[in-house]
């Protein structure tokens, strides 16, 4: 066991080094620099700018420079600076010495602000939106998908899935503008745009406080990220549930006089789930690191706008950060749900 | 229950002789095909498909004016039967019946636009599919046919790719093609590249994004298919009397794994359809003033308080388009997954 999650561990370091090493050629690819605008500055103010931040130096010395920058920890006596170039995600007072680990470096459009501040301010939003819209898919999908496997074949399994295929019809950019004008604009139930949270968060990732306030802003952006992955719940759910019920156990269970829903309940269900813990993992991180789609549609102040605008821009930070960050996030919830999958299903061995 | 439990090895020509006498029994297709005639969804889905292939084709001949044709008095304009179902925009609103759905704030058509931008969802339903089924087909049949080392590495690398953020990468990946062929030099490859892509309105770029990033799931589905093909009696027959292995994988193992590949390509059609459109709703995608619903959409929603109308429409389009493809994918699945036959039958 300990030795699979190892593997997995080592396995994990050579995707994000991929990741990272794709990201940063592509980026450099691109034509012109975060200091290309309309109007030029003058070529020695350019220099040392570029200077400042390191982009006159040889691409590979970048590279590794800014992934030692990131993934090598470092004790120091001085304390933490204001200094955006000199901002480590984690940094914590030792006795006389700081533990300092993971600088993303500063942002280069963004004056005053590191990476690691977009990431404090910025990601606990979007972190909040997909964990909404993640409960919303399962709870939306699960008794849908059970709905239907239980009436195979009946009305309401034409309903459910015809609920499902309108929820992977109605992408965000139709789902999103459409909400917002009927509960925002016309009915006004619901402000149209922004987000009830302000940083700074519960342990830097929850929200303070859990009232209407907060989600009255959340219900519409969450609903639309979420019921599109309903759909996709449902259709496992049901899926594995029809498998499930044909089994012999079932018969048995339903055979020694057990009452319906028990045999739903104890026996089916358990099984018939084991398929979408699977899927809940690559599902939360599609749902976090998708919502920049919503972020744009509902003014939501989240990390998404940000990837967006720093690729224009050639913020080249925020974008290694951005894509970093999210290939972290895809990685580890597929570890933790694989490591789920054996704890449900005692026949997987890790080998 | 089970009419037909495996697909059959289609006929070949060297196979026609020894068949000769054998009751001729309907062929896996036409059974799938009458299955997906008696599935009503599955059929609204394709006629509405096929009306849009109509609309795309004869846009000029459908759309009242042309798509980029400004008329700045007539801004925002909207028909009267629009101040009936949306009452907000009487006090201001420019009325004009000349434009069925009302303009945008550019005084174009929005009908017209949403009549030509059916070319743009469409060419993308129809060629990002291709894109991502021939790299996906030729590198998932390549490491499921050879297996051993060569299976190994290949498929480690879908596993890298799989880790990349889809909708990153493609982001990426479009400004790296926008700006890089902006502006090249006459006569390079790039030029003729850029060239060509202005030809198709920015579609190039999107079609060759969505293909470079669409194709791992087909590469690892036709690999496990192949796998498990490849071991059939028919192969090993057919590699006994010295067919070459392109043969037994063109002629032989892809007529047999071709049902699952076209379902799951059926099914990601949507999928690309959006990627288009928020691709250009982010400002990516296709060029202005080529109508793409998603860019209009993303306009429309900046004046939504005002103007609902000019994102409910083409949102709507883009709705039923992705409706039919979803149905008809539904359908095919129904249709050719054997296994998951008897969803269908009463």
């Amino acid at each position: 066991m300990t030795n699979y999650i190892l593997r997995r561990l080592i396995y994990m370091l050579v995707v994000l080094f991929t990741v990272a090493g794709i990201t940063f050629i592509l980026m450099h690819a691109v034509p012109g620099g975060p200091f290309d605008k309309e109007k030029n500055l003058p070529p020695e103010i350019q220099a040392i700018k570029e200077k400042y931040y390191h982009l006159d130096d040889p691409l590979h010395v970048q590279f590794f420079s800014y992934l030692s920058l990131v993934t090598i920890p470092r004790l120091t006596s001085t304390p933490p600076t204001l200094n955006t170039n000199d901002d480590f995600l984690i940094s914590v007072k030792l006795g006389n010495y700081w533990f300092k680990w993971m600088n993303f470096g500063p942002s280069i459009t963004s004056r005053n602000r590191s990476v690691n501040d977009i990431f404090r301010e910025q990601l606990p939003v979007s972190f909040q939106l997909g964990t909404l819209a993640l409960l919303i898919a399962l709870a939306i999908g699960m008794p849908l998908g059970i709905m239907s496997a239980l009436n195979h074949n009946e009305w309401p399994d034409y309903l459910g899935m015809g609920v499902a295929t309108f929820g992977v019809s109605m992408p965000t950019i139709v789902l999103g503008p459409l909400l917002v004008w009927l509960f925002g604009v016309v009915l006004q139930w619901l402000p149209p745009t922004g987000w009830g949270a302000k940083p700074p968060f519960m342990f830097g990732l929850f929200p303070n406080s859990l009232g209407w306030e907060y989600f009255k802003y959340a219900v519409l952006p969450a609903f639309v990220l979420g019921f599109g992955s309903s759909a996709v719940i449902a259709r496992l759910t049901r899926a594995s549930m029809l498998q499930v019920i044909r089994e012999d156990y079932i018969r048995t269970a339903r055979a020694k006089g057990l009452h319906e829903r028990m045999v739903i309940m104890r026996h089916a269900l358990k099984n018939a789930l084991i398929p979408v813990v699977t899927v809940t993992g690559p599902l939360f991180a599609a749902l976090v690191t998708g919502t920049f789609v919503t972020e744009l549609v509902f003014g939501i102040p989240g990390l998404g706008r940000y990837f967006v605008t720093s690729i224009s821009n050639r913020d080249f930070p925020v974008i290694m950060g951005t894509v970093l960050l999210y290939a972290v996030f895809l990685v580890l919830s597929n570890l933790i749900v694989d490591l789920i999958y054996g704890f449900l299903d005692p026949r997987i061995r890790y080998n | 229950m089970k009419a037909i439990s495996k697909p059959k090895p289609p006929a070949s020509a060297a196979d026609q002789p020894i068949r000769g006498h054998a009751v001729k029994g309907r062929s896996l297709w036409q059974e799938a095909m009458q299955r997906l005639i008696r599935n009503r969804a599955a059929m609204t889905g394709g006629i509405i498909i096929l009306l849009l292939v109509l609309i795309a084709l004869f846009a000029d001949l459908i759309a009242p004016y042309s798509f980029e044709k400004q008329s700045l008095l007539n801004a925002n304009a909207v028909p009267t039967w629009l101040t009936n179902v949306f009452p907000s925009l009487k006090p201001y609103a420019v009325i004009s019946e000349e434009y069925p759905i009302g303009a945008d704030k550019l005084g174009r058509d929005l009908f017209s636009r949403i009549v030509y931008g059916t070319r743009v969802s469409l060419a993308v339903a129809f060629i990002g599919p291709v894109i991502s089924l021939i790299i996906g087909v030729l590198y998932g049949s390549i490491s499921g046919f050879f297996g051993g080392r060569v299976d190994n590495l290949m498929m480690r690398v879908v596993d890298v790719l799989y880790a990349f953020p889809g909708l990153l990468f493609i982001i990426l990946l479009m400004a790296f093609f926008r700006t890089t062929l902006a502006q090249p030099e006459e006569g390079t490859f790039a030029y003729y590249v850029g060239q060509l892509d202005a030809k198709f309105g920015g579609l190039l770029f999107i079609m060759i994004g969505i293909g470079l990033t669409g194709w791992e799931t087909q590469a690892r589905l036709t690999r496990g298919q192949v796998l498990s093909v490849r071991e059939k009696e028919y192969i090993e027959a057919a590699r006994a009397i010295g067919a070459s292995n392109s043969r037994i994988m063109f002629q032989h193992i892809l007529p047999n794994i071709l049902g699952p590949l076209i379902v799951l390509e059926t099914l990601a059609i949507p999928g690309y359809i959006y990627t288009e459109a928020f691709l250009s709703f982010i400002g990516l995608g296709v060029n202005p003033p080529t109508p793409s619903w998603g860019s209009m959409i993303a306009e429309g929603s900046r004046a939504l308080r005002s103007y609902p109308n000019q994102a409910l429409f083409p949102a709507l389009a883009l709705a039923i388009t992705m409706f039919s493809f979803n149905f008809l994918g539904d359908g095919l699945r129904d249709a050719l997954e054997p296994r998951l036959r008897g969803t269908q039958e009463k």
